[in-house]
């Protein structure tokens, strides 16, 4: 199963890890990703640029209303995301833990739909094994 | 209510749902960490048995413990802890106080009293695993004992999952672990990466149980399931750790390339009612891109190491055009009939020269197929097999040959297993008997 990590900072957090070592942070992070990589659990992961760089489009109007950031109204600001292939919810709990964030950061965790969220009646079995032994064959790189 | 003993012996109540969490927790910790733990016992104790033993007893504890006194923050430091001290009990029994063991408990007591957020010392740890993945694919396992031991001690995953993952009993695999602990025991073999002469071949071992792994979740020998999906990206997790335990073997990247690409497919091989879906009518929208992109990163990866392709890169850049073309007859047949005829040079197998034929039929028409394939029938090398006469039906029937090709189409559905692929085999050969008539 697929879950995405999105990494929520307050203004505040963002303002006080100004403070912080960059190249510090950036290692912690770095160290991070690379046991994520090692495990072979990570899928995609990126950091989003600043919030001044970026912009809503707004639908409640026709047409939409295209607003350029900062946004005033946001207590929190996604910052990046990962997206990890693991076996169970408590593996995904177990690396969103293990993320090196500091306080006024949320880390919002979210499974990703996947095949096999969609409706499989019972059809979708088949018994056919030799079936599949000559299909492979046959068909070779094309099945 | 569970009854749980502490520390102290005294017994604590721990509510269920407590011990489920803890149960669900420590699953999860021993996933992430199995491998790292295995590893260093291994290296602790000397033998990859035992090692799995004296975790298991850890894990044990763990169950116990962890619904009282809460999941501690680094789990796999406090079972690689826990499973030492036994060891270290076990030697103090048997060899009463030995100075040696005391010393090396002692060494334990300072690595957890100064162990802080870095337990484990990446470089070592990372040799270590590499070590283990050769010893559970050693030479003197059976294919099968690799596969089990593979997906128990470097995956983490338990007999009944692996039992689950291949179909057989859970008391098989039960046995064929404790079978293979005491074959690599007895056969004394070494926690170490091959000596330079062994280790292409022992790489080739690995890879080659991790992609039997997959192709088990691709393609099931057994049971009612098209395709598992969580049996391959287990493989294709362990592919990918193991590449990046070796970043320098371009074949390991190819096969996670090789793995990326043939997943991307899943969810668009197999219609509602069952029914197999062949490449060119397979729903492209649906592939899945992010993963076709990771597959294309990793055959990159390969290509910058500058060796070659062998034959998971010759398999993957197949797959490759395959996986990028927008349909089928976009595909570039050109370059897969190379890329087969570079891959039946490496490794010559009839099912490649088919596989060739129907590559050159796309690219060059059916007629220099034909030829092709009317060579194979000849040498015998694909007899009762049903693919052959299939292929021979359909590259007749493209050049009008409607009788002979009903003939072959007949053979093909006499000789296949499975009655949906029967059934269209005569319907087609039908349909060619009709316009002939």
């Amino acid at each position: 199963m697929k879950y995405m990590l999105i990494m929520r900072d307050s203004e505040e957090a963002i303002e006080a890890s100004k403070d912080l070592d960059f190249e510090e942070i950036i290692a912690a992070m770095g160290r991070y990703n690379e046991s994520l990589i090692k495990a072979g659990v990570l899928l995609a992961g990126e950091g989003l640029a600043p919030v001044e760089e970026g912009f809503v489009v707004d639908f409640d109007a026709t047409p939409p209303v295209v607003t350029d950031g900062p946004y005033a109204e946001a207590k929190e600001l996604f910052n990046g995301f990962w997206i990890i292939g693991v076996s169970s919810k408590e593996e995904a709990i177990e690396w969103a833990k293990r993320c090196p964030l500091g306080p006024g950061t949320k880390l919002e965790v979210r499974r990703v739909n996947e095949l096999e969220d969609f409706p499989q009646d019972n059809e979708w079995i088949q018994k056919e094994a030799q079936w599949r032994a000559d299909a492979e064959g046959r068909l070779g790189s094309s099945s | 209510m569970s009854d749980v003993t502490d520390a102290a012996g005294a017994v604590v109540p721990a509510d269920d749902a407590d011990v489920d969490r803890a149960r669900r927790a420590l699953a999860a910790v021993w996933r992430i960490e199995s491998a790292r733990i295995i590893a260093t016992l291994t290296r602790f104790v000397g033998d990859v048995g035992q090692a799995e033993d004296l975790a298991q007893e850890a894990m044990l504890e763990a169950l116990r413990q962890w619904p009282v006194e809460g999941v501690p923050r680094n789990g796999g430091a406090w079972l690689t802890a826990v499973a030492k001290r036994r060891a270290i009990d076990g030697w103090r029994r048997r060899e009463r106080l030995d100075e040696r063991y005391a010393a090396m408990a002692r060494d334990l007591e300072e690595e957890e009293r100064t162990a802080s957020g870095t337990f484990w010392d990446p470089d070592t740890i990372d040799d270590d695993v590499l070590r283990l993945v050769f010893v559970a694919c050693h030479p003197v396992l059976s294919r099968e004992a690799q596969i089990a031991l593979t997906l128990r001690i470097v995956g983490g995953l338990s007999s009944e999952e692996i039992a689950r993952a291949f179909l057989v009993p859970v008391a098989t695999i039960q046995q064929r672990i404790v079978r293979a602990k005491k074959t690599l025991a007895a056969a004394n073999v070494p926690f170490e990466v091959p000596e330079p002469q062994d280790y292409a071949e022992r790489l080739g071992s690995v890879l080659s149980v991790l992609y039997l792994i997959f192709n088990e979740g691709y393609l099931p020998a057994a049971g009612d399931q098209w395709v598992r999906p969580d049996v391959s990206a287990e493989a294709l997790r362990l592919a990918r750790m193991v590449a990046g335990l070796m970043p320098r073997e371009p074949e390991a990247q190819s096969l996670v390339a090789l793995m990326e690409f043939h997943a991307a497919r899943f969810a668009t091989r197999v219609a509602r009612d069952g029914t197999p879906i062949p490449l060119d009518e397979q729903d492209r929208s649906r592939w899945d891109r992010a993963q076709i992109e990771r597959g294309r990163a990793a055959l990159a990866r390969a290509d910058r190491i500058g060796r070659g392709r062998a034959s998971y890169g010759l398999q993957a850049a197949i797959a490759e055009c395959h996986a990028v073309a927008p349909t089928a007859e976009d595909t570039d047949w050109a370059r897969i009939v190379v890329l087969y005829e570079a891959l039946g040079r490496i490794a010559p197998s009839p099912v490649v020269e088919l596989n060739r034929a129907v590559a050159v039929a796309m690219s060059t028409g059916p007629a220099s197929a034909l030829r092709l394939v009317d060579d194979l029938e000849r040498s015998g090398r694909l007899a009762g097999y049903a693919g052959l006469p299939a292929v021979r039906g359909e590259l007749l029937a493209r050049l009008g040959r409607n009788e002979e090709a009903r003939g072959e189409l007949e053979s093909a559905a006499r000789l296949t297993g499975n009655e949906r692929e029967r059934a269209a085999l005569l319907a087609k050969a039908a349909g060619l008997g009709r316009a002939v008539e």
